[in-house]
């Protein structure tokens, strides 16, 4: 079993999430985060002074599957999280030693 | 506040009236209760000044109070009130997440302060006449005692169809918010026991003298010495509070974050709720300010065109400059332009406001961006909007005032300075009433300050002020993330 952790652009979204239950997942978890790469921050105006915001929103979308379809996930955030532009994101695969479902106590690639 | 209540009563006339009040207080300071604490106040206020000229103006007719006027002064009393709620979301929206409710507090905290304060004393020390000072009200109304005769009713003086009562309450309002405006400067770091004491004898000692001197037939104003008119507050009010947040700025100091690890406003959108709820109640602020239900449609215009106009100058400035026009700086150029236009609102024409709205935001904004380079901590800018937009409006005031608008039995001296030597003459005394505010109001507040700081300190810890004001000062938070 792997995660994927996908960092995307947070107007990405919804269209992620389609596509992602379009391929077969039925399950994920996102979260709001802050963070920069490339893209670095950005600077805004109040009353004439400047603040550089450093940490721009993002959204952290985490999916849990077999490891056959790990390919066929990253095809299915990376299609619709594309601009092209810097600040498109990153997909991150880390292996997972194991997954319990709390309801039932079931454990491994059944309780996905 | 286009009046002078030394001529308080129900006489024939306001010389009569004027002496059978003065004969009547005087004998009730003699009172052994009220002696000590008159003998202190008319050693700070009195002697150093002859009495102001009771006789030198036209007498005003009595007038039987009138309920379109009288429930003009209370609708406008409920506008000038939400404004300090609405002034607590202006400056909260500014200021970081961890220290928004100690923001809107210093605010909102003025509501029961500032409000206990001026029904015991503040009143009667702003439009008293007990002391027969130029500087400084009286006693007779302690507690509000006998305000409006024995139903309340009872018009305010001769020539007003407004009651006492609701004149009094009305005036209670500004007390509330004035000192509410100096918390911009200080936001962030001082104590709220601080802020407690220095805002209670802000009041008494500052805001209460400025009354008087301007409004209640004292030095300053068309009843006095200099003859300068402020309509709503150009100069008790704002340039008062800008004055006061400067040197406050200064004698505390700057936040310990402050310039290098200040954050971005943390609620625009409070910023923008709270610039709509100051402009709504400006109407009672100026509108009101007439103290006649038929005439008072003028100052609702002249009000909400300067500030309309200052917020498309304001725009046009930024556009025009850094490419975007912002919404804080929409919310910040209406502000200015209610600020430009208070000590003028029923004294300009319509056409007149708009340019006060224009200048007064071109003003603050310059006045802003070298504040920023300069980098000097008055955190949300109070001296740069309500100082120097005051003064402006002030100073504008003296060049655009028409005659026409500043009647000689209500305001005698200014009128007759006005036919003597034109609005250059009448430029020249707002001039003077603004260096004599920024005096008096400077080195007031620097020695305030400075008594406070001796005796309970000004400033929180530095490790609390990084923790945040709102859980060490108040024990509560504004935003829990964990709650669902």
């Amino acid at each position: 079993m792997k995660k994927i952790e996908a960092i995307i652009r947070p107007s990405k979204i919804d269209d992620v999430k389609t596509s992602l239950v379009n391929a077969g997942i039925i399950g994920m978890t996102i979260t709001d985060v802050r963070g920069f790469g490339r893209q670095k921050g950005q600077v805004e105006t109040y009353r004439g002074t400047e603040f550089t915001v450093e940490f721009l929103s993002k959204v952290k979308v985490e999916v849990v599957v077999e490891d056959d379809k790990v390919a066929s996930v990253i095809e299915a955030i990376t299609g619709p999280s594309r601009t092209g532009e810097i600040g498109d994101g990153k997909i991150f695969v880390i292996p997972v030693e194991d997954v319990v479902r709390i309801r039932t106590a079931e454990s491994g690639s059944s309780a996905i | 506040m286009n009046t002078q209540i030394s001529v308080s009563g129900r006489g024939e006339s306001a010389l009569a009236t004027f002496d059978r009040h003065r004969i009547r207080l005087f004998a009730r300071v003699q009172q052994p209760e009220l002696r000590r604490l008159g003998v202190f106040l008319l050693a700070a206020g009195a002697g150093m000044l002859p009495l102001m000229a009771g006789s030198a103006h036209a007498a005003l007719t009595k007038v039987p109070t009138n309920g379109a006027d009288t429930l003009l002064m209370l609708m406008g009393s409920a506008l000038v009130l939400l404004m300090t709620p609405g002034l607590a979301f202006f400056y909260g929206g500014f200021t970081r997440a961890k220290n928004v409710l100690n923001t809107m507090m210093m605010s909102f905290f003025m509501m029961g302060l500032i409000g206990v304060l001026w029904v015991v004393i503040g009143y009667s020390l702003s439009f008293g006449v007990g002391f027969k000072s130029p500087f400084i009200g009286g006693l007779e109304f302690f507690m509000m005692n006998g305000l409006g005769g024995p139903l309340g009713d009872a018009p305010l003086a001769d020539g007003f169809a407004i009651s006492a009562t609701s004149f009094a309450l009305f005036q209670g309002m500004f007390a509330i918010i004035t000192p509410a405006l100096i918390s911009g400067a200080l936001v962030e770091r001082i104590s709220f026991k601080a802020w407690f004491w220095f805002t209670l004898l802000w009041s008494l000692l500052i805001y209460s003298p400025m009354a008087h001197m301007v409004w209640g037939g004292g030095f300053i104003g068309p009843l006095g010495t200099i003859g300068a008119i402020d309509f709503a507050g150009g100069t008790v009010v704002h340039i008062a509070s800008g004055v006061a947040a400067l040197v406050a700025a200064a004698i505390v100091g700057p936040r310990n974050a402050y310039p290098n690890a200040t954050r971005p406003p943390h609620n625009v959108p409070f910023i923008l709720l709270g610039a709509g709820l100051l402009w709504f109640g400006w109407f009672g602020f100026n509108g009101a300010s007439y103290f006649a239900a038929a005439g008072a449609g003028l100052c609702f215009i002249t009000t909400s065109a300067s500030a309309s106009a200052a917020m498309l100058t304001w725009c046009l400035i930024e556009w025009f400059k850094g490419g975007k026009p912002t919404a804080v700086g929409a919310a910040t150029g209406a502000v200015a332009g209610l600020v430009g236009i208070t000590p003028a609102a029923g004294f300009v024409t319509i056409g007149n406001s708009l340019l006060i709205g224009a200048l007064t935001a071109v003003a603050c904004f310059i006045a802003i961006q070298i504040k920023a380079k300069i980098q000097f901590d008055d955190s949300l800018d109070t001296f740069m909007v309500h100082g120097v937009g005051g003064t402006i409006g002030a100073l504008l005031t003296g060049i655009l005032a028409a005659k026409v608008l500043v009647p000689a039995d209500y305001f005698p001296l200014s009128a007759k300075i006005l036919a003597e030597s034109g609005n250059v003459g009448l430029f020249f005394a707002q001039f003077k009433a603004t260096i004599l505010t920024y005096g008096f109001v400077g080195i007031g507040t620097a020695v305030i300050l400075l008594v406070v700081k001796a005796t309970c300190g000004l400033r929180i810890d530095a490790d609390d002020e990084e923790t945040g004001m709102d859980i060490m000062l108040h024990g509560e938070e504004a935003y829990e993330p964990m709650t669902n």
